[in-house]
């Protein structure tokens, strides 16, 4: 029993190290000073915020980040909610075109995004929509409603339709039933299928980097790709770092908070998928 | 909402046949059109935004459309097609797409399949396993990218090519830099892959792998007879996800040239996007565009087909 329990720390060892390695590679990087940056030592020789400050000094990079967080919740709430009104009608009710509608979700599911993204620069210059917020949620809140719709109707399915008769029978209007019963059972799958749109949305780049062009709607990923450096000779290597680091921690706290729910979710897609 | 509350006690009626005598085809129509209106958001949306520009795809495909020089535009047929499917270029980066493709998605259904077996069956620290391998999962593309750029880069300062005393950077070389493309690139996916085979895993009842220890079979064995064998479908589900998904590769390519001051490893994705926003060729550019339309379209007809996985119909 001991050697097996002592292979399994093995194992589970490698894989902290394959999966943290990269991420702790950047944050080291992130803290060198910025005349450390380009000296390849593994860990800094000395600890300094500087490249932090540095970013958020920049407009660029303050003005990315509410981009990325304004555009990113809008597009998850968008989805989510029009994919719920989809998911309830495919796991409760009986209508022609499930099918058509299901099989055109996986269809987009498999779409690929550059196959549209020059027609969208047309479309968007001639309309206004390009360089601003709803035109990245346009396509963000379309490629996330497969996932969505999919995640959803696996979670509906799971949830004991009849506890709301049974509530009603009890004495409790239709609104109220729904509200103290349906509301609460359905809740974390929603919630979960918001944290899986919301990673996409936040790490879209090919949208980001066609549809935008300034401050105006220029996401984070968009916008680490086009970082300056200090001066015209300097390597913007800290500050991409520093703003790689930002962009993570949501991404990591919303790993160690919710990871049953995000397995959970992927899993529950993937076993109909 | 009242609407929503009432809908459940209408599906029970139309299932019982008593209420079928009674009314229950109006019930039917009623459930039918609440149905459709529930979907219609999603599937208008999705419509719209992914089918119009297609066909706008399509016909600016068949036009010379450039919009430096847009009194020039004019219809030219298949030229654009001709033009694309003739230049060497393009097959060059299709040839690198695909190998990109299979060595990563190859490489992923191994280490994702390990993976997938640690989550599913470790003793210790399952938690953990899985936190650590969301967070590759989760993170930004571009900058899971820049993790690699800069780790390999010697312009950028990375430790991989101080460590091993390397005079060329190998970014500026073409075939590490498709290795370093590859790494990234399994780095980012493996646990999606993992998470995808795990679902798999789940439902490989335990009983099975009971009795056939009991009759004597081995670890190995016991993986390539019963849980392989049941789990065909979830790994072809999984395969088809991420070859599609790769061969769409674009961020980690863009990161990793570092807008052209490293090695240039041209994809499909980014030929086409090239084509688009720096030349703005929209004619040549919304052929390659088309071109991988029709490459991925192939690639989901051969394993839907191929391998014989059934994938619309009742869940």
């Amino acid at each position: 029993m001991n050697r097996k329990v002592g292979r399994w720390v093995a194992a589970d060892f490698v894989v902290l190290v394959f999966g943290l390695f990269p991420v702790l590679w950047i944050i080291s990087l992130s803290l060198k000073t910025p005349a450390d940056v380009g000296d390849g030592r593994l860990i800094p020789s000395e600890f300094s915020f500087d490249n932090y400050q540095g970013i958020f000094d920049q407009g660029v990079f303050t003005d990315a980040l509410r981009n990325s967080i304004g555009i990113a919740l809008i597009s998850t709430v968008v989805a989510v909610a029009i994919a719920a009104l989809a998911a309830y009608a495919i796991s409760r009710l009986e209508f022609p075109g499930k099918g058509l509608v299901l099989a055109s979700a996986l269809a987009i599911a498999m779409f690929p995004p550059i196959s549209i993204v020059g027609p969208l620069y047309e479309l968007w210059r001639n309309i206004g929509l390009f360089d601003t917020w709803l035109g990245l949620i346009i396509p963000y809140m379309t490629f996330t409603l497969p996932l969505a719709i999919y995640t959803l109707s696996a979670f509906f399915r799971e949830i004991p339709w009849e506890l709301e008769q049974a509530a009603q029978v009890d004495g409790a209007t239709p609104a109220q039933a729904f509200r103290k019963v349906i509301l609460p059972l359905a809740a974390p799958g929603v919630f979960t299928t918001m944290i899986l749109v919301f990673i996409f949305a936040w790490n879209d780049f090919v949208f980001a980097v066609s549809l935008t062009s300034t401050s105006a709607a220029q996401t984070v990923p968009a916008a680490i790709s086009q970082f300056p450096g200090a001066s015209q000779f300097q390597q913007p290597t800290g500050s991409i770092a520093a703003a790689a680091v930002i962009v993570t921690i949501p991404i990591i706290i919303m790993v160690l908070l919710f990871q049953r729910r995000i397995v959970a979710g992927l899993t529950a897609g993937a076993v109909k998928g | 909402m009242s609407e929503t509350t009432t809908t459940p006690a209408a599906t029970e009626a139309t299932r019982t046949p008593l209420a079928k005598r009674h009314g229950g085809s109006e019930r039917a129509r009623a459930e039918r059109r609440l149905g459709w209106m529930l979907v219609a958001p999603a599937a208008i949306v999705m419509l719209a935004v992914t089918g119009y520009p297609i066909i706008y795809a399509i016909w600016l495909s068949l036009q010379r459309s450039d919009l430096r020089f847009p009194d020039q535009s004019e219809f030219v047929g298949l030229g654009n097609y001709i033009t694309v499917l003739s230049s060497s270029l393009w097959w060059s980066d299709l040839g690198r797409t695909v190998l990109i493709t299979v060595v990563s998605v190859a490489i992923e259904l191994v280490l994702g399949m390990l993976l997938a077996l640690v989550m599913h069956r470790a003793l210790v620290g399952r938690g953990l396993v899985r936190t650590a391998s969301l967070i590759p999962y989760g993170i930004v593309t571009v900058v899971a990218a820049f993790a690699w750029r800069l780790a390999f880069s010697s312009a950028d300062g990375g430790f991989v090519p101080a460590l091993f005393n390397w005079t060329t950077d190998p970014l500026t070389k073409t075939w590490p830099t498709i290795g370093i493309a590859i790494m990234a690139e399994v780095w980012k996916t493996t646990p999606f892959m993992a998470l995808l085979l795990l679902a798999g895993l789940s439902l490989v009842p335990d009983e099975l792998h009971e009795a056939a220890r009991v009759d004597g079979a081995s670890a190995w064995q016991r993986f390539w007879r019963i849980t392989i064998p049941l789990m065909r479908i979830p790994i072809l589900v999984a395969l088809l996800f991420r070859t599609l998904d790769a061969f769409r590769i674009f961020d980690s390519i863009y990161i990793l040239s570092n807008t052209g001051q490293n090695r240039d490893v041209e994809t499909v994705s980014i030929l086409g996007y090239n084509q688009l926003l720096n030349q703005l060729n929209l004619g040549l550019g919304s052929a390659i565009s088309v071109l991988i339309f029709i490459c991925v379209a192939l690639i989901a007809v051969l394993f839907i087909k191929g391998f014989g996985l059934q994938t619309s119909g009742e869940r």
